[in-house]
C-alpha cells in the first residue's frame, strides 16, 4: 500500500513540475531550466524548515517566491533567445544551479549532529513530516491539495484573457506584437509563474524524499519536466496530468516487471505516443470526443 | 497624422527603402502602390517598428516614434494587417479579437484584474459589434485556423480594428479575394473613414485603390516616384512605365 501512496505522491510532485513547464511552453518557449527552479525550491524550503525551523507552509511559499524571482531574472536575458539557442541557454542555467548545489556547504550543529546541505553528499534529514507526525496519507493529501490548487489556478488563467494572450504569443510573436502585446513582459511573466510552481514543487519534493542531492536535478529531470506538457498537449492542464500518469504510473512503475527491457520500451512508447497523437495525448479532438460522450450520457439519462 | 521623413532601410547592400517622404493626413485614405519588391511592406514594417530604420524618421501626430517598440506603437493608435495573413490559428475567432483589445490604452484605466480576466461588458459588446460588422458573428467559436480564406482576411482586419487604431495600415487586404469580397472591403474601408480612422492602404488591386483612396503614392525600387490624386497618378507616364503599364497589359 505504501508503494502506491508513494507513487501517488511522486505523480503529484511531477505534475507540479510539468505544470511549471506548461506555463512557459504556452508562450512557445522550450525551457529546460525548470529542474533548476525545482532544485532551488527544494534547497530553500529544506533549509528553512531544517536550519531556520520554519513551519512548512511559509517555507514552501518562500521557496516558491525565491524560485520565481530567479526565474524572472533568468527570463529577461534568456527569452531574447529562440528555439535551440534557448534550449541550450536553459540547460546551461539548470546545470549551473546543479553545480552550485554540488559545491554548496552550509551546515550547523543541532544537538550532536550536523545538519544542512553538504555539497556532493547532499542534504540529508529533511525530516519535517516524520518529526511533526504526518502520516504518509496526510502527506499525500497535502501534495494533491497543492496540485489541485495550482491546476485550478492555471485552468482559470487559461480561460481568462491572460491565457489567450499567452497562447497568442506562443502562436505568432510578430502578430502578437502587432496587436499590442508586450511579448517580453508576457514571456517573462510566464517564466516567473513557471518558476513559482517549480519552486513549490521542489520544496514539497525535498520534504517527501527527506534527502536531496544535486544529481536528482540534472538534465534528465529537466527533460521530464518539458516532456510532460509536450506529451500531454497544450489544450489544457489535464493533458500534463495525464502525461505524468502515463509516464510515472505506466511507463516507469507499471512496466517494472520487464526489468532491463523497460528502458528500451520506455523510449519506444514515448515515440509511439507522440506519433499517434502529435498534438498531445489530450488534444482538441480527444476533448471534443469526451464532450460528445458526456452529451450522449446526458441524453440517455434524460 | 503620420509622417515619414527621408525614411531609409537597407538590408545589407539591398536598399529596400530609400529616402521616402510621405504624409497621411487625419481622416485620409492614402494608397501606396508599386510593383512587387518596391518596398511597400518594408515601409509598413518600419511604421510598426518590427525593425529599426537605417535612417530617417517616422512621426505619428508630430512625435518621433522611431524608438518605440511595436506594442507601444499599437497603444498610440497604429494597427495593421499582414500581407500573408497572421492569425492566432489555435484561438477562436472571438479570442483573436479579445487578445487585441488588451492593447488598448483605455484598458489601462480598467481594473487590473478585470482587464486580464474577461474585460468589461462594454469590451464584449464591442467585440460582438466588430464581428457583426465583418460578418463573422456566426463563426465566433470557430478556431481561426479553420476559417475559409476570405473569412481569415476579414478576421485579421477585425483584429486590427479591435486595437482601436487611429491609423490603420492595410497590407494588401484584397489579395486573393473575389469581386464581391472586394466590393465589401471597399464599403468597410469607407465606413471606417466615416468613424474617423485614417488608413494607409497598400494594394495591387488598382480598381480598389482608384475607388477608395484620396491620394496615392507610387514606389519603385524603394523610392517614391509619384504622388497625387488617383486620377493624376493614372495619367503619370513614369508610373505607367514602372507599374500600371504592365498591369494594363495583364488586364
Amino acid at each position: 500500500m505504501d508503494f502506491y501512496l508513494g507513487l501517488a505522491q511522486i505523480i503529484g510532485i511531477h505534475t507540479l513540475l510539468g505544470l511549471s513547464a506548461y506555463c512557459v511552453l504556452l508562450t512557445g518557449q522550450v525551457s529546460l531550466a525548470q529542474a533548476g527552479f525545482f532544485a532551488i525550491g527544494a534547497y530553500v524550503a529544506g533549509m528553512l524548515t531544517v536550519l531556520a525551523e520554519w513551519p512548512l507552509i511559509p517555507a514552501l511559499l518562500a521557496a516558491a517566491v525565491i524560485a520565481g524571482a530567479i526565474a524572472c531574472a533568468v527570463g529577461f536575458p534568456a527569452l531574447r533567445l529562440r528555439g535551440l539557442m534557448l534550449v541550450v541557454a536553459t540547460i546551461a542555467f539548470g546545470e549551473s544551479v546543479r553545480l552550485f548545489f554540488f559545491n554548496f556547504d552550509y551546515q550547523i550543529t543541532r544537538g550532536n549532529i550536523r545538519v544542512g546541505p553538504l555539497g556532493g553528499e547532499g542534504f540529508r534529514q529533511i525530516r519535517y513530516f516524520p518529526e511533526h507526525g504526518w502520516s504518509t496519507l496526510e502527506v499525500l493529501l497535502f501534495v494533491w491539495m497543492v496540485v489541485t490548487l495550482v491546476m485550478a489556478a492555471l485552468w482559470w488563467m487559461d480561460r481568462s484573457r491572460a491565457g489567450a494572450v499567452l497562447r497568442a504569443v506562443g502562436e505568432d510573436e510578430v502578430a502578437a506584437q502587432s496587436t499590442g502585446i508586450n511579448i517580453t513582459a508576457v514571456k517573462v511573466s510566464a517564466m516567473t509563474v513557471g518558476g513559482v510552481i517549480a519552486g513549490a514543487g521542489g520544496g514539497i519534493f525535498a520534504h517527501y524524499t527527506t534527502h536531496i542531492e544535486h544529481v536528482q536535478f540534472g538534465v534528465v529531470l529537466a527533460t521530464f519536466a518539458i516532456a510532460y506538457p509536450i506529451l500531454g498537449g497544450l489544450s489544457n492542464v489535464f493533458g500534463t496530468l495525464l502525461a505524468v500518469l502515463f509516464v510515472q504510473g505506466f511507463l516507469i512503475e507499471g512496466l517494472r516487471f520487464l526489468g532491463d527491457w523497460r528502458n528500451l520500451l520506455f523510449g519506444a512508447l514515448i515515440l509511439l505516443a507522440m506519433n499517434l497523437r502529435p498534438r498531445g495525448l489530450l488534444d482538441a479532438g480527444a476533448i471534443a470526443a469526451l464532450r460528445r460522450l458526456s452529451y450522449r450520457k446526458d441524453a440517455t439519462g434524460a | 497624422m503620420l509622417e515619414l521623413r527621408m525614411l531609409t532601410k537597407r538590408f545589407g547592400g539591398v536598399r529596400a527603402v530609400e529616402h521616402v517622404d510621405l504624409a497621411v493626413a487625419e481622416g485620409e485614405i492614402f494608397g501606396l502602390i508599386g510593383p512587387n519588391g518596391s518596398g511597400k511592406s518594408t515601409i509598413v514594417n518600419l511604421i510598426c517598428g518590427l525593425f529599426p530604420a537605417t535612417d530617417g524618421n517616422v512621426l505619428f501626430r508630430g512625435e518621433d516614434i522611431g524608438d518605440l517598440s511595436p506594442h507601444a506603437r499599437v497603444a498610440l493608435g497604429i494597427a495593421r494587417t499582414f500581407q500573408n495573413i497572421r492569425l492566432f490559428g489555435q484561438l477562436t475567432v472571438w479570442q483573436n479579437l479579445w487578445v487585441a483589445q488588451n492593447s488598448r490604452k483605455q484598458l489601462g484605466a480598467q481594473h487590473f484584474i478585470g482587464r486580464w480576466l474577461g474585460g468589461s461588458r462594454r469590451d464584449r459588446e464591442e467585440i460582438n459589434r466588430t464581428l457583426e460588422f465583418f460578418d463573422l458573428a456566426h463563426k465566433r467559436d470557430e478556431l481561426a485556423a479553420n476559417l475559409a480564406f476570405g473569412e481569415q482576411r476579414r478576421l485579421e482586419f477585425a483584429r486590427a480594428l479591435s486595437a482601436k487604431p487611429a491609423l490603420l495600415l492595410l497590407d494588401e487586404p484584397a489579395a486573393g479575394m473575389n469581386v464581391e469580397e472586394i466590393e465589401e472591403l471597399d464599403d468597410r474601408i469607407r465606413k471606417l473613414r466615416e468613424d474617423g480612422i485614417s488608413i494607409l492602404l497598400i494594394e495591387h488591386h488598382m480598381e480598389l485603390v482608384m475607388s477608395v483612396t484620396d491620394r496615392v503614392a507610387v514606389l519603385n525600387f524603394g523610392q517614391k516616384i509619384a504622388e497625387g490624386r488617383p486620377a493624376e497618378i493614372q495619367g503619370n507616364p513614369l508610373v505607367s512605365e514602372a507599374y500600371l503599364g504592365t498591369a494594363a497589359k495583364v488586364g
